[in-house]
């Protein structure tokens, strides 16, 4: 018995002992970075293979994606008469061009010539009023039915003419999400067809997507044959494929995974395009007393957080807008609330609570950034005596019992636009909007957001409504803003043309190997 | 033949048992499907529309076997997620997960085998011990952790295979077992240590008996007293314990499939979970329940077959 304890002893040491010394190969010899890039330009395989964390598995129907990821990639496959460009303009795609009339009712849409579907239909009128019923009848995104409600649609002979009830600033937005497809094709939901530079080959189930050009694409023409997408849904996985070599192109990657990446591979960083914040339930005590919601926005360390879980990367913002707006995006909101304890501390005891208070933080488990910034800002706040408790729970939950039934006190979260419109952003925030998820109710806020309504607005008027409406926010603390988060896409060196969107997408038309 | 007859009974009894719990937890557990069908935007009305539509607006017994009286006509229903029929989608990824399992199945048996002779043979006490720590340490870790040491080291150290390449069997047969051959081991490295222990003991108990004994008084080599006399006795636990093993190692690979990025039958089993695509989520459990308990009816069966002394009754 005494030998056996000394032997399990021994091999446990010995064990050790090799492990550390793998360890330490490692660190002082790096894999030389020219023996891993798997597509060297002498080998010409104009193909990539892109590793991507979710599946594609909702509805492949232009109207019936759900998921961020989804519409990522269909990006590639579907185009509107107009299409979004990396500046948040808009192009022409299917129509050759898009003329309002004065008074801002009437939009005429003549088609281009010569546009094909992927199955090798021509594209007609015909199709573009089916598509724009299609989608109004069915889209799963309630705004954009909205929009499309008050819009009468028809077609003279190579001209589209849409006729709104009333103006509408943001309606070409919406014009860019009705992606025109072919008239009574019944596949779409497994077999999509539409105009854009990739078309749909095949996808095969918690494996791969897979895309190829289109040949017959009217504009600039991709340069890639193929695009592969593989899947990977758990993290290492995803992380060790890419660094082995075995993916030409990973985005939405961590700084964490970025210093880890070994293999040469070149990394652009930009922002992922959402507001993170604490969410307050503001209908629920103590969060309905604007005190205390300001006492935490004092009570928390923005930089900090953003040091200790991102190195400092990504941008800050201090209302329910990010950067890449632009024109709406005030950087001054996010100084708002500098980090000051003993203001919180004052804060809390005029609300009636010197002695803090506790609340609970639910958090998808599926999102390691929103997870690290939640326990960190628990961190922080036990310094104004507040007790904060993380609770994970997965995604459909979330989205059931947090953002469907609003039955929380706190959530750390990422808002994103589904168009490139401020409405996007701030209708959610309207006291009896079905989609504030925070109850926020204040009648300033709703009286500057009808009031951006307004179709006698100018532009400049417009958007003056929509900054007060996000100055409301910030000043009536409607929830702790901390940040747009940092997006690290790793890179093939020898694949050049990586855009950043101003939208939740990947451009594959614009990627090419070098020559 | 009657014990026979009992027996899938017990089966058919088991697996109705196992679809009636498993269908109820997806009741129980939280979240809705519309949820990840509808997404964020949708208005009240089409989710209420879509679960009439999906049927889950009726009460849950009904929808228990009417989903059972699909099943019994050979329909597992449709995926809610992608829109596919059930059974497409399964008998896609079913090749792969039993190609996955036969293959660790194999690394196990000729592994555990000549290492489980050679332990029972060792008669240095030193070494014995040395021997039976290490097997106690490959046992003790699990599987996904093999797997992901196996992925570092043979994939992006040595670079013996690509981590997270996988190949498709209808591409290429050959491409996807040079993939599995990790995998595989990363399943089988536990069992082989497991079975090694078995036999290894069983080995050293045969050997005290007194046909080992006569054995070698008829002058017979120590070879041929373990290989001819002790193993085929020391084998009839182990053959019921690889049998078992079989089992264990198909819900093993659930875990090993996330690690190496297999797309199989445990990458769909947990997508469709989280998903809530019960219809998938349902069918895949009935499925390996039915493998659990078949591989453990073949069991008892192997079990009398290699030992003439036992009959169950």
């Amino acid at each position: 018995m005494k030998y056996r304890s000394l032997a399990i002893f021994l091999a446990a040491v010995v064990l050790m002992c090799s492990l550390c010394g793998c360890g330490g190969t490692t660190s002082e010899t790096p894999a030389p970075s020219d023996e891993i890039a798997p597509s060297s330009p002498a080998a010409p395989v104009n193909e990539i293979t892109v590793g991507i964390a979710q599946d594609l598995d909702d509805s492949l129907d232009p109207y019936q994606m759900t998921a961020a990821g989804t519409r990522e990639v269909m990006f590639n496959v579907f185009e509107g008469l107009v299409k979004p460009d990396s500046d948040g303009n808009f192009v022409c795609a299917v129509a050759s061009g898009a003329n309002v009339s004065d008074d801002g009712l009437t939009y005429t849409f003549p088609l281009r010539e010569g546009v094909v579907f992927h199955n090798g239909a021509a594209c007609t009128a015909d199709d573009v009023l089916y598509s724009f019923e299609t989608c109004a009848a069915t889209s799963v995104t309630s705004a954009l039915v909205t929009a499309l409600s008050a819009a009468h649609v028809s077609a003279e002979g190579n001209t589209v003419t849409v006729t709104l009830d009333a103006p509408n600033p943001d309606f070409l937005s919406y014009v860019s999400s009705v992606y025109i497809v072919p008239r009574d094709y019944a596949d779409q939901a497994t077999a999509p067809v539409g105009t854009g530079p990739f078309k749909y080959v095949s996808r095969s189930v918690q494996e791969n997507v897979i895309l190829e050009k289109n040949g017959d694409y009217y504009g600039t023409p991709a340069s890639l044959d193929r695009v592969t997408y593989r899947i990977f849904e758990d993290n290492n996985a995803l992380f060790t494929a890419l660094n082995g070599g075995a993916l030409d192109l990973v985005a939405h990657l961590t700084i964490d995974q970025v210093n880890n990446l070994t293999n040469g591979y070149k990394v652009e960083e930009g922002t992922m395009n959402l507001v993170q914040a604490l969410y307050l339930n503001n209908a629920v005590a103590p969060f309905d007393d604007v005190r205390v919601r300001q006492a935490l926005c004092y009570a928390v360390d923005v930089p900090a957080m953003m040091e200790l879980t991102a190195e400092g990367h990504g941008t800050r913002v201090g209302s329910s807008m990010y950067p890449a707006f632009g024109k709406y995006f005030d950087p001054s909101l996010a100084d708002a609330y500098p980090h000051d304890v003993e203001k919180a501390k004052e804060l809390l005891t005029q609300a009636g609570y010197p002695d803090g208070f506790s609340f609970t933080i639910t958090v998808p488990s599926n999102y390691g950034p929103h997870v690290d910034t939640a326990l960190v800002l628990a961190e922080q706040l036990k310094e104004a005596g507040i007790t904060a408790q993380v609770q994970q729970v997965d995604w459909n939950t979330w989205l059931t019992d947090v953002y469907g039934a609003r039955n929380f006190e706190t959530t750390v979260s990422g808002f994103d636009a589904s168009s490139l419109t401020a409405s996007a952003m701030l209708a959610r925030w309207v006291s009896d909007n079905g989609k504030n998820m925070i109850n926020y109710s204040n009648p300033d806020y709703d009286a500057a957001y009808a009031l951006a309504q307004d179709p006698s607005l100018s532009e400049a008027e417009q958007t003056e409504q929509y900054m007060r409406c996000l100055e409301i926010l910030s000043e009536t603390a409607a929830n702790v803003y901390t940040q747009d988060l940092a997006d690290f896409v790793a890179i093939n060196p020898a694949l050049e043309g990586f855009t950043f969107y101003p939208l939740y997408v990947i451009d594959m038309s614009l990627l090419h190997f070098a020559a | 033949m009657k014990q026979i007859l009992r027996k899938i009974a017990a089966l058919i009894i088991t697996l109705f048992l196992v679809s009636l719990l498993a269908f109820l937890a997806f009741q129980v557990i939280p979240g809705d499907p519309t949820t990840k069908l509808l997404g964020t935007e949708a208005t009240p009305e089409a989710r209420a529309a879509l679960r009439s539509q999906l049927g889950l607006d009726r009460p849950v017994l009904a929808r228990y076997f009417a989903w059972l009286a699909g099943v019994l006509r050979g329909d597992f229903g449709e995926s809610y997620s992608y829109h596919m029929p059930v059974w497409d989608m399964l008998s896609d990824k079913l090749p792969l997960t039993g190609l996955l399992t036969g293959l660790s199945f194999l690394f196990t048996l000729l592994l555990s085998i000549p290492l489980g002779v050679l332990a029972g043979s060792i008669r240095s006490r030193a070494l014995d011990n040395l021997f039976a720590a290490l097997d106690q340490v490959v046992m003790s870790v699990p599987p996904f952790f093999i797997g992901m040491l196996a992925c570092w080291l043979f994939g992006l150290v040595l670079r013996l295979f690509s981590p997270g390449a996988f190949v498709s069997y209808e591409d290429s047969w050959t491409g996807c077992l040079a993939y599995l051959v990790f995998p595989a081991l990363s399943i089988a490295l536990p069992r082989t240590a497991m079975t090694v222990k078995l036999l290894r003991g069983a080995i050293r108990q045969e050997m005290e008996q007194d046909y080992i004994r006569t054995a070698r008084s008829r002058g017979g080599s120590r070879a041929r007293q373990l290989l001819w006399h002790a193993l085929p006795n020391a084998l009839i636990p182990v053959i019921t314990f690889m049998a078992v093993s079989l089992a264990e190692i198909m819900t093993a690979s659930i875990i090993i499939e996330q690690v190496f990025t297999v797309p199989g039958i445990g990458r769909l089993l947990l997508a469709s979970i989280s998903n809530r695509d019960f219809p998938v989520a349902q069918a895949i459990v009935v499925l390996l329940a039915a493998w659990i308990v078949l591989v453990n009816f073949a069991a008892d069966l192997l079990y009398q077959l290699a030992d003439p002394r036992i009959r169950l009754r």
